[in-house]
């Protein structure tokens, strides 16, 4: 199983990385190996094991609905590269202002 | 050509608990400084853990069973991963196979019958912080990260912008009636995205359809419809095809404008939330959460019907909130009476009174009970109907029972055959040019003779009595 350039430069564009040629070439080595290592659990016969989405018995704790105070603002912001106005301010998205498409 | 409209809706629902889903940050902001209901989780800092809100896992069951969805004994949380500014953990917490809820569907009106819509997702996930352009500036408000959302999204059953208004509508009804959402769309508690495209009348493919977002009202939502719908039309008339685009209504212009294609075509990579362990809804839990869950608007809209005789237009009004169809029936076990007259008297003033006070039926001091009281007295001939319209506001000022009201003001009417003849001779007396006129024959004139005794009497002659003895008297 090895990986296409394409496909490395499609991951790294997912992750938001600028790989150089040199990088790219390296790192589709190292994912192929990666992939090929994870791969040899295809070749268990789990046919008679039931699909498994968690290893753990135990349900998921629960919290009650009671609101608490967390972070000041000014503790929030002390990790932000610029502020203004009590919000963190950052530079254009899409080059544009076009606002995302996400939600 | 004849095309055929499909229209699917993506609805996201704030959910109304008081603090957020993974977190116990408040989540009502609507008036809070940006940057003020956050923590480390909900701003993703480094080695925090989510806990889930045990609310919103109930509020999820309560949604899925108004909409004959079923809600499953396992499911899980995922991984939806994207970068953007307003998502501080460069994830959003998700569901994606096992979602809390699967199916299920909601009847809407159409035409002169109805159209089932069906559900073929609903999944609880995190909503997102908000990107606000200021001045120039791009401005990050996490306020919102965090808050519960559950996403809805509709099979493409919907065949007008009319229907889609109309499910948007039933469906803010139902999240208000059982209690989930305040479902307010200008405040984003309600937002919806809407998918259409066009295909030839009988056909059965689909086509590629366009996907409209930053809709945030029932009516904005009909018109981009109707406009993109037009666009299409014309696409197709002119033989080019239509590309998969997503717009963006604006509301300003009443325009849908092309968004910019996201970089690369959605690639979330989901994954199991490592952080968080599977939801067990058990059958005790469930009970408990169904324990008290209420008749729909739609079941008690047929209902009042059949049970009250009531035409279909009062069943629609009185049922389309929760603590109105409540108050109907209170008042209605009250009066003992005819159903409709109960409903005549809540259409025209007590939802008049509702809509200047801002109030809901169940905070009025007018209780359904004075209520009825007023109507019996009415009824009775103890008061006559406009000292009724009276005694609602002075019940609903005082908070006193309007038979208290009519003892202590003297208003009952006065049917007093002596005192409503001594009242019609004076007006008489002091109008004797109106006198003579009405005598020659312009008997319009009764209607200001009333009017003049009632003026005397403080409004509170028995009219089709005062008609009586001036008909006597200018005889």
């Amino acid at each position: 199983m090895s990986l296409s350039l394409q496909e490395v430069e499609h991951i790294a564009q997912l992750a938001r990385l600028d790989l150089s040629e040199a990088e790219k070439a390296r790192y589709r080595l190292q994912l192929s190996a990666i992939l090929d290592y994870v791969a040899q659990l295809q070749k268990l016969d789990t046919a008679s094991i039931p699909p498994t989405a968690s290893i753990f018995g135990a349900a998921s704790p629960l919290r009650p609905d009671e609101p608490r105070p967390g972070l000041t603002r000014d503790e929030l912001l002390k990790n932000a590269p610029e502020r203004e106005a009590g919000q963190f301010k950052i530079p254009p998205v899409f080059g544009d202002g076009t606002p995302s498409a996400e939600e | 050509m004849e095309y055929e409209v499909i229209i699917g809706l993506e609805t996201h629902i704030q959910l109304n608990t008081s603090s957020k889903i993974f977190c116990s940050c408040k989540t009502n902001s609507w008036e809070a400084a940006p940057n003020t209901n956050i923590c480390p989780v909900c701003t993703g800092m480094p080695g925090v853990l989510p806990v889930l809100n045990e609310r919103v896992v109930e509020k999820g069951v309560l949604l899925a069973t108004a909409m004959h969805s079923q809600a499953q004994p396992v499911s899980f949380f995922d991984r939806k991963n994207y970068f953007y500014p307003d998502l501080p953990k460069g994830y959003q917490i998700s569901q994606y196979d096992r979602p809390l809820a699967t199916g299920g569907y909601m009847d809407i009106p159409s035409g002169e019958g109805t159209r089932r819509v069906g559900i073929w997702k609903m999944h609880l996930e995190e909503d997102a912080g908000k990107t606000k352009n200021e001045m120039g500036l791009r401005l990050i408000d996490f306020n919102r990260c965090g808050v519960p959302l559950v996403e809805m999204v509709t099979a493409p059953d919907l065949r007008s912008a009319d229907e889609a208004a109309a499910y948007l509508t039933r469906l803010r009804q139902l999240l208000r009636w059982i209690g989930i959402s305040d479902a307010d769309m200008e405040k984003g508690q309600l937002r919806c995205d809407a998918n259409v495209s066009l295909r030839p009348l009988g056909a059965t493919y689909l086509n590629p359809k366009t996907e409209i977002k930053n809709v945030n009202s029932i009516e904005a939502v009909r018109d981009a419809i109707e406009k993109e719908i037009l666009r299409q039309t014309h696409e197709y008339e002119a033989g080019r095809k239509i590309e998969s685009w997503t717009l963006e209504w604006d509301e300003d212009t009443q325009t849908l404008k092309k968004m910019r294609s996201k970089e690369t075509e959605a690639d979330y990579r989901y994954f199991r939330e490592p952080d968080l362990l599977p939801v067990y809804l058990t059958d005790e839990w469930k009970a408990a959460i169904l324990q008290d869950f209420p008749e729909l608007p739609q079941e008690r809209r047929v209902r009042f019907m059949r049970e009250y005789a009531l035409p279909a237009y009062d069943a629609e009004i009185l049922t389309s909130e929760r603590s109105l169809s409540d108050y109907f029936e209170a008042a209605v076990k009250a009066y003992a009476g005819d159903p409709k007259r109960v409903s005549n008297w809540l259409l025209n003033d007590v939802m008049r009174m509702l809509n200047e006070s801002g109030q809901t039926a169940g905070q009025l001091a007018l209780i359904p009970a004075y209520l009825a009281e007023i109507i019996t007295l009415v009824d009775s001939g103890v008061v006559n109907a406009s000292t009724g319209k009276t005694l609602l506001e002075k019940t609903s000022v005082t908070g006193k029972t309007p038979r208290q009201i009519v003892a202590a003001e003297g208003l009952a009417k006065v049917s007093d055959d002596s005192a409503i003849r001594a009242a019609a001779q004076q007006v008489i007396a002091e109008n004797p040019g109106e006198a003579a006129a009405y005598r020659t024959g312009k008997t319009g004139l009764m209607g200001w003779f009333v009017g003049q005794l009632m003026r005397k009497m403080g409004g509170k002659a028995d009219a089709p009595k005062a008609r009586a003895i001036f008909e006597e008297l200018l005889a």
